[in-house]
């Protein structure tokens, strides 16, 4: 890595990626014995699982760029410390709902550690090549649920179509610009947050169109940014106040 | 997770002489050389009854046993914790779906097991009813209920019917690691700090009556299951699990410096045998008649999670989602 500008540029886009991934595997853990069939709560459970393992991969990443060790980095930050877009840290709602974040979520996170692959920071690139591999798996479930319950009768269509509505601002949010932007492109770390954006409209069309469901207008004025600059709803210090629960009653001890 | 107790209730009317006397012979002989039965074999209906029993109970406890130690889910202490955590409470949704699979094979399909689970008509292990207080409550289940699962459910693993005893080597596999992670949870709380070691002697306090209970009532007061013994539905007597139990357990608790509140335990060096004070058999039979501290909390989840879900099992059963075809 070239001098300390690009290296925290560098730490920025890991911070997004790696908070995006906890967070949401936090989230969709909530879902662990209570999903709407068991092979559905055993899906969530298992995609929650290798979201949480994925964030520690490139919090190990942060490590060895100077920063604190993962488990300070996740259980001791306050919510304005946290890089997420506020897409993921929404709670679970209803099924319709944390199917539709899934969806729309992990189409561009795949997108996003496929263009990873061939990042100039050598790490990245080869963790985004195992996290592909996984993640393809995250997707396919994705798309096949979306297409049977966007499909299947009234009340599904009805309930999967006010789940995307609502999503949607949230999901253009995942693409919030930070100022380190241009460097992350001209160092070759990143394509950048444009072309991920592109990409991703074509990907989620592909499998709406395969549906009744109608894609609301992705118009990026409307995106609900923020989550990148430490913003977010009130949702996230509940979330970050009861994960660290037991790890703050002694913070330095092993557990 | 599953202890067995509880689970034979031999009624009058459960008689065997309207069953074919060859048919019969025939089968006691196949279980006697240790052939395993298989679902479309012929089998008296008393052994069909009270596998079904069996299985579903223990499907139930695996489903519900998930809720206790899924609230800590997002609470537990780090990621190596949090990550093991998730593994193995999935582990516990999934021997449910392989339990009611195995289950269906006998004729009674997934769906009506859970409405009978809903509906308070049929149980599931007694130690579920109660709280998990505390991170260390959530490790004390790990490790030792667990362990005590294990105990049961390699006996009834040795068992007659194929398809329970293929679900169950499957479902020792997997809890083994369970038990290792929840020895390793509580070991690292039991040399810890302070309040660590405070927060387990309270989650083993709080333990040890259910986890006495665990095995069901003692065999003196049991209901008689000799026809369950002969045709390897029963593998083990309640007193023989929680002996087992206790020879394997009470030394690696000792070894930690942990105090188990009974001051009556000991074993006895000529009988061999785990002297103990008898857990209150009242309060257990109270909590399995649903009196218990979370009985009605448990059903109530797995109720809400059932009619939350039931636009998707409905949705997923109509034509139009059929074209999806399997991915990998």
């Amino acid at each position: 890595m070239k001098g300390n500008q690009s290296q925290s540029a560098l730490k920025k886009l890991l911070y997004n990626i790696a908070d995006d991934l906890l967070i949401l595997g936090h989230r969709n853990s909530e879902w662990t014995g209570i999903g709407p069939l068991l092979e559905e709560d055993i899906a969530f459970s298992s995609m929650a699982q290798d979201k949480i393992g994925q964030s520690l991969a490139i919090y190990e990443l942060l490590h060895q760029l100077g920063e604190p060790h993962p488990d300070t980095v996740a259980f001791m930050r306050n919510a304005n410390q946290f890089h997420n877009c506020q897409l993921v840290e929404l709670p679970i709602g209803e099924y319709q709902f944390s199917l539709v974040r899934h969806f729309l979520f992990d189409h561009s996170l795949l997108l996003r550690f496929q263009g990873l692959t061939d990042s100039s920071y050598e790490p990245l690139a080869q963790v985004s090549q195992k996290l592909v591999g996984e993640l393809r798996y995250h997707v396919m479930h994705a798309d096949s649920f979306i297409r049977q319950l966007g499909t299947a009768n009234e009340d599904s269509i009805g309930r999967m179509q006010t789940a995307l509505d609502i999503a949607v601002p949230y999901a253009l949010g995942i693409f919030e610009k930070s100022p380190e932007e241009e460097q992350i492109i001209s160092e070759g770390i990143f394509t950048g947050e444009q072309n991920l954006y592109d990409a991703w409209c074509r990907e989620i069309s592909k499998t709406t169109s395969l549906t009744s469901l109608k894609l609301p207008e992705l118009n990026p004025e409307q995106a609900i940014t923020g989550g990148r600059q430490g913003k977010h709803t009130k949702h996230l210090q509940l979330l970050l106040d009861e994960m660290a629960e037991v790890f703050k009653l002694e913070p330095g001890a092993e557990w | 997770m599953y202890g067995g107790g509880n689970i034979f209730e031999v009624n009058k009317s459960d008689n065997l002489n309207q069953e074919d006397p060859v048919k019969l012979d025939e089968f006691e002989a196949r279980i006697a050389r240790g052939e395993k039965v298989e679902p479309s074999d012929w089998m008296p209906a008393l052994y069909r009854k009270q596998l079904i029993r069996m299985i579903e109970q223990h499907a139930h406890s695996e489903i519900i046993g998930a809720l206790p130690e899924g609230t800590w889910i997002t609470r537990a202490p780090g990621f190596k914790r949090k990550m093991a955590l998730m593994a193995k409470v999935q582990d516990e949704v999934g021997h449910a779906q392989l339990l009611y699979s195995a289950a269906e094979t006998l004729g009674k399909s997934r769906e009506q097991m859970m409405q009978d689970l809903i509906n308070g008509r049929s149980k599931y292990s007694n130690i579920f009813n109660y709280p998990a207080f505390t991170w260390a409550d959530s490790t004390i289940i790990s490790w030792l209920v667990d362990a005590g699962a294990i105990v049961n459910q390699l006996a009834n693993s040795k068992g007659s019917y194929g398809p329970y005893c293929r679900a169950l080597e499957r479902i020792c596999a997997e809890e083994s690691f369970h038990l290792k992670y929840g020895h390793h949870a509580v070991i690292h709380l039991a040399t810890g700090t302070n309040i660590q070691r405070e927060m387990v002697q309270g989650a083993l306090n709080r333990w040890w009556p259910p986890m006495m209970h665990f095995f069901g009532p003692p065999d003196k007061i049991s209901v008689h299951t000799e026809v369950l013994t002969k045709w390897k539905v029963k593998m083990a007597t309640n007193d023989e699990c929680r002996q087992q139990f206790l020879d394997m357990y009470v030394p690696k608790i000792w070894e930690l410096n942990l105090t188990i509140p009974d001051p009556n335990l000991r074993k006895n060096s000529e009988t061999r045998q785990w002297e103990y004070s008898e857990p209150d058999w009242d309060e257990f039979i109270r909590v399995i008649n649903g009196d218990g501290p979370c009985n009605a909390e448990r059903l109530s989840v797995r109720r809400t999670a059932e009619e939350r879900g039931e636009w998707v099992r409905k949705a997923l059963l109509t034509k139009e989602a059929k074209y999806v075809t399997p991915l990998a």
